[in-house]
């Protein structure tokens, strides 16, 4: 059921010094720009809402309608805010589009300030990757010397000042408001919402927050039209999307496929499981969302499918594990990433997770309880859906679906004369 | 025919700006914006909650108040925070009352608050009214399924000389820190790390500096915060609380004093929302050793003929030597009578009254600081009739369009005021203007606007506002606006005046804010050289009579001339013009010129002291009446609104007592009777006069021109702190330690010209005396050096003789 898809995202990755504005213009790039800049702003909103494009950020929130959520002649200076935190386990999406083709994304987002009337955007990026920051910085002087940034841009008299700034390496500023506090220079940790960001995000301002790969598509959309999109994908998932595949595979890396691909097609294109070993468990979407096993080969991985099968399509990062791996001692080395990360602001996710790592390393050390498992399960419960932000709920996903799949590994960690760890079949 | 039950009669009804919900099934009406946990509460459900409080925004933080919500007959899929969630139209709410879902969520969070709680609950102060063991006995399980290892910290770090934090006892509410940012503007502590490492700390070198600190002890709902100067001492459940009254400035605090055994332990902020809601300063509570000083006096002391020393006596022998020797006085050239400021409405009074009829003059002013004569026109035409019901008030403050502050130091001289006035400034309610030297820490905090002047110049530039600053004019003549004056205007010639016409002007209302709690009490009963009480002239034939026919002396027989003020008292009695002084609670370093208080003392043939410990009037004293301090009696303060604010006896049966009863005591033995044998009398004595009829002022003060201070000269500004060095906050070394730096002001330029070294020191003097202290500049005008008139070491009246507004010589100087 999948057309073979021609890259879109992905498509000037294998060029020559791909990420040159030369190579940028010379393979199409910022020919979206002066026909957007000639459309009314709203026409734009609408073309975005028209392709049904879904933020690539991890909750699919349709895209248009975000943008659509800014009030408009209120007077206040508006703002885009890119997410380039990808903090998610296993996500390596948009740090690898942005190397390659840094265009994609500014002219993305001059389109967007435009239609959301936004003179300042910011790209806040996580600070471990060095290398893409300067990319991006000097891509962003090209578009300034080239005048697609600055004042009155290709003569339209829009304005646009684009700023690269560095996060200091926490997950939790990926969480958008998190995010919005540590680019005002404070503590970065959820914000209260309401108000949400559309009304008073950064400096109480309307805002816009997207994934990268979110508005990298914008460019693609505005030449080729809502339709073409709507070509690849799913009819409520639409659109190309890059899956990040890692761990025992053949071949790790980025895949760019349709929507609604399953990983059975991606294994296929990634050269299947590495050395042949069978494929044990997955991450749909990055580790906060549930795990799945060799029989969800066949699950359509878009927003719908994911969900239907009992997990999430987060960020598309397939994390792969064959046989080898002991589903115990993964689930807590998640968590250890997630007690390591909780921001500490509420006390589901703060306490839950500082508790359940302790349970979890003393099960994989050999000395758990049946009921260890019991009270894994009944304070992931206590977590899921009652913490501040979803966070929260993320951590508790490998742990319930590890236990709902592999419960016999973690029952196999309480019988007191097992010193082998339970699982990992070598 | 049956009739059909009335159904509407039991619908709820509505109102404009209402919605109707459901909480575990009963229907209830709320205001639009009400948070679920507290339409819950107004039902008597009580939700459980730890970052919760009704003056701080919402944090939803510790997840205590989890409820499950329905909203247009959809389950919402995650139980919501109460304390967050405002209602809506036909929301249906369950509670742990009524929903499994919530109860457990409840539950779980609890246990999971409690698996890195230390157990320290023996030992902790909070112990026994805390919140976290309250909650957890309510709503949490009997054991512990925790088997691992709980977090553990070092024990208490010092946040602040005052402050100690326990960072295991603390649940990360958040609460502290948004009372510092919020309410007080003093964002020096704060979260630090992350996940369950994080941690409530302070800056290196910055400790929680704020006059406000204490109020985060009261309200961190565990153990973690607590005060040096109660940790350990009692528990709450041992201690006894009596509603009290702040003693210490105008505001007029409502507080709880916790005592045991005779002793204070610690006093709280009592919930009043029309004057300090639920906040104090720290000097309202912690300031209150003093009563229990080592050298407290409890026995009168009469000086002995032959050694002239003070020896203690007997009542009978201290009063009947008194007596005579204030008819003595009396009887050759008179007595005079200094209050202080510090007197209830009902001691204030019987001095008020003693002076009147047992000592037969009008020599008497509280005003135990800088005065003038353009202030008590001031006082007396206009502040005296004001009140809550006619004049400026806390709630009014808070809706007032603008508010400007004529030499008014609202965070150093009236917190509360301060409070309000940032709380109402960050609602964007109030615009404030501080007329004043330089950008304090209060006009940040209430996003104010600096009107500087030279000290002196106040009044110009008052009256050049309607040239020079037409918004603010504009502003003033809104509905609501307020002009606030504060004490130091007595030291600037022709400002009364001003304000006082801006006034008139603009038709903004005036509050006179003074420092002390008993000064507008004092104002109000006579304790001045002009009026009697109510307000009534003395120099009026009917309101005499008036007065003479209540207390029911001869006609005739009050003094009809206006009598002396503070410095016309102490200029007769160092001149001999007057033979005595009587004398309660005046610290004479806090007068406008010490030295000659001091030779007022000495020269004055006789010297009654009502103290509670020595000082420099007891040792010139001839006869010391130890009197109680203000836990130790009843009465009532009124404050800087006008508002009676009365309290009980905290401590009983000590024996100490009140000025009133001592001065009623001593005029029997003087042939005069006063009624005021209790302050419950003095009081009833005091209603029967009633307020006597407003006279109208006549306040014609020019403002002064300015001459150049001269070669190496600069003009004073100068006012008090907080926290300093004032007689009341002896014996609290804790609280002096958050006090402000010791430092000189002076503007870039100024430091320049007189050769003064940023981190250096500065010498300043007059033919008096010499202070040399550090330096730091900050946006004065140029010329001007500020000082703190009685901190540390810096004494500028004792040392100095000097005020605001005074020329000083300045020079770099070495410590
Ligand atoms: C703990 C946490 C971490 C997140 N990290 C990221 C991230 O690194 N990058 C990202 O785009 N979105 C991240 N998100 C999602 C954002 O909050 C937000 O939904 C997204 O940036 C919106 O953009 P989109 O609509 O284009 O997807 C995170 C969310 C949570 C709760
Ligand atoms: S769930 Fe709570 S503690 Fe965890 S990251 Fe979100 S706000 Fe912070
Ligand atoms: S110290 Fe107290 S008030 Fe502050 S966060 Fe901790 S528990 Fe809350
Ligand atoms: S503000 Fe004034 S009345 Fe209130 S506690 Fe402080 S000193 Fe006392
Ligand atoms: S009281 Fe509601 S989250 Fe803390």
């Amino acid at each position: 059921m999948v057309n073979p898809l021609t890259p879109v995202l992905t498509k000037r990755w294998t060029e020559p010094r791909s990420w040159t504005i030369e190579t940028y213009e010379r393979t199409g790039g910022y020919t979206a720009l002066p026909k957007a800049l000639k459309a009314h702003p709203d026409q734009l909103i609408q073309q975005c809402k028209d392709s049904g494009l879904r933020g690539r950020g991890g909750a699919g929130f349709p895209t248009g309608m975000k943008w659509g959520f800014i009030p408009q002649g209120d007077g206040k200076p508006h703002y885009l805010v890119i997410n380039a935190d990808e903090g998610e386990p296993g996500t390596c999406k948009d740090i690898p589009l942005m190397m390659a083709d840094p265009h994609s994304l500014i002219e993305g987002v001059i389109i967007t300030s435009y239609a959301i009337r936004a003179n300042f955007a910011a790209i806040y990026v996580r600070g471990e990757v060095l290398h893409c920051i300067r990319r991006l910085n000097a891509a962003v002087k090209d578009a300034y010397a080239k005048g697609y940034l600055g004042k009155d841009i290709l003569g339209s008299g829009f304005d646009l000042d684009v700023v690269i700034h560095a996060g200091a390496g926490a997950y939790i500023c990926g969480e958008e408001t998190a995010l919005l506090d540590s680019l005002e220079g404070r503590r970065g940790q959820p914000r209260l919402k309401p108000p949400f960001p559309a009304t008073s995000g950064l400096y109480a301002s309307p805002t816009v927050v997207n994934n990268v790969e979110t508005i990298a598509s914008v460019p693609f959309i505005v030449n080729g039209g809502a339709d073409w999109f709507r070509e690849m994908g799913r009819d409520r998932s639409p659109g190309p999307k890059i899956y990040s595949l890692s761990g025992h595979v053949t071949n790790p890396g980025q895949y760019e496929a349709p929507m609604g691909t399953t990983l059975r097609q991606l294994l296929d294109m990634a050269g299947g499981m590495k050395d042949g070993i069978p494929l044990k468990f997955w991450t749909p979407g990055g580790s906060s969302t549930p795990l799945f096993t060799a029989e969800h080969l066949d699950v359509p991985l878009d927003f719908e499918g994911a969900a239907e099968a009992g997990s999430m399509l987060g960020t598309t990062a397939l994390q792969i594990f064959n046989e080898t791996v002991s589903v115990p001692w993964a689930v807590m080395k998640w968590t250890e990433f997630y007690k390591h990360e909780s921001c500490g602001k509420c006390t589901p996710c703060r306490e839950g997770t500082y508790w359940l790592v302790q349970i979890l390393q003393r099960m994989v050390a050999g000395n758990g309880t049946a009921s260890d498992i019991d009270t894994l399960l009944d304070v992931c419960d206590n977590i899921l859906g009652r913490s501040f932000c979803a966070l929260g709920d993320g951590a508790v996903s490998p742990i319930t679906s590890g236990i709902k799949y592999f419960k016999d590994e973690f029952l196999a960690l309480c019988d007191q004369n097992s010193k082998v760890l339970a699982g990992a079949n070598a | 025919m049956t009739i059909a039950p009335d159904k509407n009669s039991t619908e709820l009804v509505v109102p404009e700006g209402h919605v109707k919900l459901v909480i575990d099934g009963v229907e209830v009406v709320a205001p639009k914006g009400e948070l679920l946990i507290r339409t819950a509460e107004r039902l008597g459900t009580v939700i459980p909650r730890f970052c919760d409080h009704p003056l701080l925004e919402p944090a939803g933080a510790c997840r205590q108040c989890l409820v499950e919500v329905e909203m247009g007959g959809r389950p919402m899929p995650k139980p919501q925070a109460s304390c967050t969630m405002t209602v809506a139209d036909g929301m249906v709410v369950k509670t742990q009352l009524t929903s499994p879902v919530a109860d457990k969520a409840q539950q779980g969070v609890m246990e999971l608050l409690l698996i890195n709680h230390p157990l320290d609950c023996p030992i902790c102060d909070k112990g026994g009214e805390c919140p976290l063991q309250n909650q957890a006995i309510a709503h949490g399980r009997s054991d512990s399924r925790f088997h691992e290892h709980k977090r553990t910290f070092p024990k208490p770090i010092n946040i602040s000389t005052q402050v100690l934090l326990d960072r295991e006892r603390c649940v990360l509410c958040q609460r502290c820190t948004r009372f510092s940012a919020q309410i007080a503007g003093d964002p020096f502590i704060e979260l630090l790390e992350r996940g369950a490492q994080q941690q409530i700390g302070v800056a290196k070198e910055k400790p929680f500096q704020s006059y406000f600190s204490g109020n985060t002890i009261q309200i961190c709902p565990v153990g973690a915060l607590t005060s040096a100067a109660y940790r350990f001492r009692a528990r709450p459940f041992d201690l006894v609380s009596t509603p009290s009254v702040c003693e210490h400035c105008s505001s007029g605090c409502a507080e709880r004093t916790d005592w045991r055994r005779g002793k204070v332990q610690r006093k709280l902020a009592g919930d009043d929302p029309q004057v300090n809601e639920e906040w104090i300063c720290d000097k309202g509570r912690f300031a209150f050793r003093y009563a229990t000083a080592d050298d407290r006096i409890t026995r009168p002391m009469v000086r002995d003929a032959e050694t002239g020393e003070l020896r203690e006596s007997s009542w009978t022998e201290a009063l009947q030597v008194a007596a005579a020797g204030l008819l003595a006085a009396r009887d050759a050239n008179g007595v005079g009578v200094l209050t202080g400021g510090r007197l209830t409405v009902e001691d204030a009074y019987a001095y008020s009254k003693f002076a009147r009829i047992a000592l037969h003059t009008n020599d008497i002013d509280f005003r135990a600081r800088p005065h003038s004569a353009e202030e008590l026109e001031f006082l007396s035409g206009t502040t005296v009739f004001t009140n809550p019901d006619n004049g400026v008030t806390f709630q009014g403050i808070e809706s007032a369009p603008a508010a400007l502050l004529v030499a008014f130091e609202p965070e150093e001289e009236a917190p509360i005021v301060f409070l309000r006035l940032r709380k109402s400034a960050r609602k964007g309610t109030t615009k404030v203007f501080h007329l004043g030297q330089f950008t304090t820490p209060a006009v940040e905090k209430t996003f104010g606007t600096l009107l500087a002047c030279v000290p002196g110049a106040e009044a110009n530039a008052l009256n050049a506002l309607p040239d020079h600053a037409s918004d603010v004019v504009e502003l003033l003549g809104k509905p609501g606006a307020v002009i606030l004056v504060g004490e130091r205007a007595a030291e600037i010639p022709g400002a009364f005046t001003a304000v006082a016409r801006l006034a008139e002007r603009t038709g903004a209302k005036v509050a006179w804010i003074p420092r002390r709690a008993g000064e507008r009490g004092a104002l109000a009963v006579g304790a001045t050289p002009n009026l009697l009480p109510g307000g009534r002239h003395v120099a009026n034939t009917a309101a005499r009579t008036e007065v003479e026919r209540t207390w029911g002396v001869e006609e005739g027989s009050l003094p009809a001339n206006p009598g002396r003020d503070t410095t016309g008292i102490l200029e007769a009695a160092a001149n001999g013009q007057l033979s005595g002084l009587v004398v309660g609670g005046v610290d004479p370093f806090d007068l406008p010129d010490p030295a000659l208080a001091e030779k007022a003392l000495a020269q004055a043939g006789f010297v009654v002291s009502l103290e509670l410990r020595p000082s420099a009037v007891t040792a010139h004293a001839d006869v010391v009446l130890p009197i109680a301090p203000a836990v130790e009696k009843s009465g009532s303060y009124l404050n800087w609104e006008g508002r009676r604010r009365e309290f009980g006896t905290t401590l009983e049966g000590t024996g100490a007592l009140p000025d009133c009863r001592v001065l009623d005591t001593l005029a029997v033995e003087m042939d005069a009777d006063l009624f005021t044998q209790t302050p419950a009398a003095a009081a009833a004595d005091l209603a029967r006069l009633g307020e006597g009829a407003p006279s109208g002022s006549s306040l014609n003060v020019a403002a002064p021109l300015q001459s150049p201070a001269g070669a190496g000269k600069a003009v004073l500004a100068t006012w008090h702190r907080l926290i300093g060095n004032g007689s009341l906050q002896v014996d609290e070394p804790h609280l002096a330690g958050t006090a402000r730096p010791v430092v000189a002001k002076v503007a870039e330029a100024t430091a320049q010209q007189f050769g003064l070294e940023t981190g250096g020191y500065v010498t300043v003097s007059t033919e008096r005396g010499a202070i040399t202290l550090p330096v730091e500049t900050d946006d004065l005008p140029e010329g001007v050096i500020w000082l703190p008139t009685n901190s540390g070491d810096v004494t500028v009246r004792a040392t100095l003789g000097a005020g605001h507004g005074s020329i000083v010589s300045v020079s770099g100087g070495k410590s």
